[in-house]
């Protein structure tokens, strides 16, 4: 019994990383510009293509084609910061949820024309498989994808708070005018957040992409736990979605264990629920 | 001279009109199917069955089937069968309007169709009201034979057969090979599709002596299964039988192998794990899955007649013949057996020979034991499904062991050795 219930921890905190990793990029859009980008899992998705297509057509692993999708998606979220959401930023809110969610139809419209409905895997990747460590099966790619979640989260957290950049972002988040009245361009922070944002999202799917297979409304079910976890662990908090990330991949993994897995999400939403109640702000949240 | 001329005139006008009348008598057959709409290019299979067996019904040809050799139908003076095609656009009221367009308008004498449950449902309450024959193909859920319809015929098995296969094959099995142990764990997906299949394996696991170690359902759309597969893993089952569409089905085949999980046998109930995706996506990860199938490729092997009406098949439409169209062909030449047997086009003598159908194996292009309708229900009895197992990548027959092209590969090897 404490064998599996072991087994089933590490496996839920696998999952939970890369969980995180997807909500990070969700939440420092929001965090800065107070934009929620329901598009977000389509990114993701879009990544997950890149991935694939990079293997199919260079034969290029996912872990050496990463670096270039990385900037792919940075250049994305750049572009579509420019194109899509600066129009709209001063707009009311209805506006900008359309806007983001016509961008989410848009994207899968696109993925389903150009590549099908079909779902796709990459066939051979260069880790694969599991190993045995005391008992507890460990995924190879699981392993990697949680390692680089965590890694890339590091990233963006040191970014925020140990550069210059980052700093002013932060700024532009906690006071736009204050910021604005300080010199520092606003407009450009904004498209840099959605860069970076993209580009989170766009790690996690080509680490997911190890081991998942990608079809056009993949990011469907990954967003709608990212909005779980975004709202656990606070809006526009980086680490408070990192926590809420590894505690969200628990609950799931866990309550649909001891429990039933059919009310697997159940468990995941009331948690969310209870701390709605209890927390509005979320786990780290600023009020 | 001239008298003869003339006789020799009148003898040839006559013929040529006699000949005429002859070659007018055709009989209409209603097929309905989704020609249209999402399920569009299921539709035009099902139809292209249909299609080559009414061919094959009219033309001459030498094969050990109802009606192959000698044109038309030869009770009926030889006469002709047209089909004439309404489209359901897999809608249940749509279906239903086809039905009684095709009676009352086109004066069909009998219908084939609908693929989806559902449109068979209401479509023959149509012909249920007006009194006309309907051979069901390919409708599998199992209630539409229990409304105790006088005019519904069902060639095809349906689900609740489909899971007693699974025991059939696992009975047949003990006595070629170890099973681990008696036990069964039923691993499903949460919506209809899989909690009715559930249901039925519950049911028939009691009825041929196994122990039921536990049933696991998870929503449909999850991101992960690892709870799941570890459930499993604690209730250290036999064989597992599991129903999922193609996302979970990959998801599933990840998780076992990720967590190092092999039962003696994974049986796949159909659907995700006979996609043609499940085997590219896995690749060498997707063999030894026995799944049931309704008919299978290699079956060609063993009945070379099948291999004839393939080829029939892929030459006329580019496409290779699977269970679905040979479903389709195959409720053709059941209808137009009993046609032909009843010698009229009377609905309730067709009725009436449909009953009396008795089609043996080897006339079939189904891996069945024949045609032979229930006297209540009106469900063909010697429906049967088959058994594949992916080995290299491909399909193969395994089970009925009488049609298997290949040996079975038992137990489910380690993850480790492969």
């Amino acid at each position: 019994m404490e064998g599996v219930l072991a087994q089933t921890l590490v496996s839920g905190l696998l999952i939970g990383f890369l969980y995180a990793l997807v909500a990070v990029g969700l939440t420092m859009v929001y965090g800065v510009m107070d934009v929620v980008n329901f598009a977000h899992g389509d990114y993701l998705m879009l990544s997950m293509y890149f991935s694939y297509w990079f293997f199919i057509l260079f034969g290029m692993d996912p872990l050496f084609s990463l670096p270039v999708i990385v900037l792919i998606m940075f250049g994305i979220g750049i572009i579509t910061y420019y194109i899509t959401i600066r129009p709209i930023i001063n707009s009311p809110m209805l506006s900008q949820i359309f806007v983001t969610f016509g961008l989410l139809i848009l994207l899968r419209g696109i993925a389903q024309f150009l590549w099908k409905v079909d779902y796709r895997m990459i066939p051979e990747t260069l880790v694969s498989g599991s190993f045995n460590l005391g008992g507890i099966f460990i995924g190879r790619p699981q392993l990697v994808a949680a390692l680089g979640a965590i890694l890339c989260s590091g990233a963006i957290l040191w970014f925020l708070k140990k550069t210059k950049a980052g700093m002013a972002l932060e700024a532009v988040s906690e006071d736009k005018e204050a910021a604005r009245l300080m010199g520092i361009n606003s407009d450009r922070m904004f498209a840099l957040s959605w860069g970076i944002g993209i580009a989170s999202v766009g790690v996690a799917g080509v680490l997911l992409s190890n081991f998942f297979y990608v079809f056009p409304e993949v990011g469907g079910g990954f967003c709608l736990i990212a909005f779980v976890v975004v709202a656990l662990g606070g809006f526009g908090s980086v680490v408070g979605a990192f926590l809420a990330g590894i505690i969200v991949g628990l609950v799931e993994v866990v309550s649909g264990y001891l429990i039933d897995p059919s009310f697997k999400f159940m468990f995941v939403l009331s948690l969310y629920l209870a701390v709605v109640f209890i927390r509005p702000q979320g786990l780290m949240g600023r009020k | 001279m001239k008298k003869l001329f003339r006789l020799l005139c009148l003898s040839l006008l006559v013929l040529s009109f006699a000949s005429y009348a002859y070659a007018q008598e055709e009989i209409k057959i209603g097929v309905i199917y989704p020609l249209t709409g999402p399920l569009a290019s299921t539709g035009q299979v099902l139809l292209e069955g249909a299609k080559l067996a009414a061919e094959i019904v009219n033309g001459n040809y030498n094969l050990n089937m109802p009606l192959a050799k000698g044109q038309g139908l030869p009770n009926l003076k030889g006469a002709k069968i047209k089909l004439v095609t309404g489209d359901h656009q897999g809608k249940p009221e749509v279906g239903m309007a086809e039905a009684e367009r095709l009676i009352t308008q086109e004066k069909v004498v009998a219908i084939v169709g609908c693929y989806n449950s559902s449109v068979t449902a209401t479509a023959s309450q149509a012909t249920e009201r007006l009194g006309i024959p309907f051979v069901n193909e390919s409708s599998t859920s199992p209630t539409l034979t229990d409304r105790g319809f006088k005019w519904f015929f069902r060639t095809t098995p349906h689900d609740d057969l489909f899971s007693e296969n699974f025991f059939m094959f696992l009975r047949d099995l003990s006595k070629k090979k170890k099973l681990a142990n008696n036990t069964v764990a039923l691993f499903a997906e949460n919506t209809l599709f899989g909690t009715d299949s559930v249901k039925f394996q519950t049911k028939y696991a009691e009825k041929y002596g196994f122990k039921l170690a536990g049933t696991v359902l998870y929503p449909a759309k999850s991101t992960q299964l690892t709870s799941e597969v570890q459930k499993l893993k604690g209730m250290n089952p036999g064989v597992i039988i599991q129903t999922a569409y193609i996302a979970d089905a990959i998801l599933s085949m990840k998780t076992y192998r990720e967590l190092n999980f092999a039962p003696t046998a994974i049986l796949a109930n159909d659907a995700g794990f006979i996609d043609p995706e499940f085997v590219k996506s896995l690749g060498k990860d997707a063999n030894y899955i026995l799944s049931r199938e309704v008919w299978a490729k290699d079956l060609t092997k063993k009945k070379p007649m099948i291999k004839t009406v393939a080829d029939m098949f892929e030459k006329r439409t580019g496409k290779p013949m699977d269970g679905t169209s040979s479903r389709a062909f195959t409720a053709m030449i059941v209808l137009a057996d009993a046609i032909n047997r009843a010698g009229s086009t009377e609905p309730a003598k067709i009725q009436d020979a449909l009953l009396k159908t008795n089609i043996k194996a080897d006339q079939l292009v189904m891996p069945w034991d024949g045609v032979k309708f229930d006297p209540k229900t009106h469900q063909n009895v010697l429906g049967k499904g088959i058994m594949v197992q992916v080995q290299n990548g491909e399909y193969v027959t395994v089970w009925p062991f009488n049609l298997a092209t290949k040996e079975i590969i038992w137990p489910f090897p380690k993850w480790e050795g492969r």
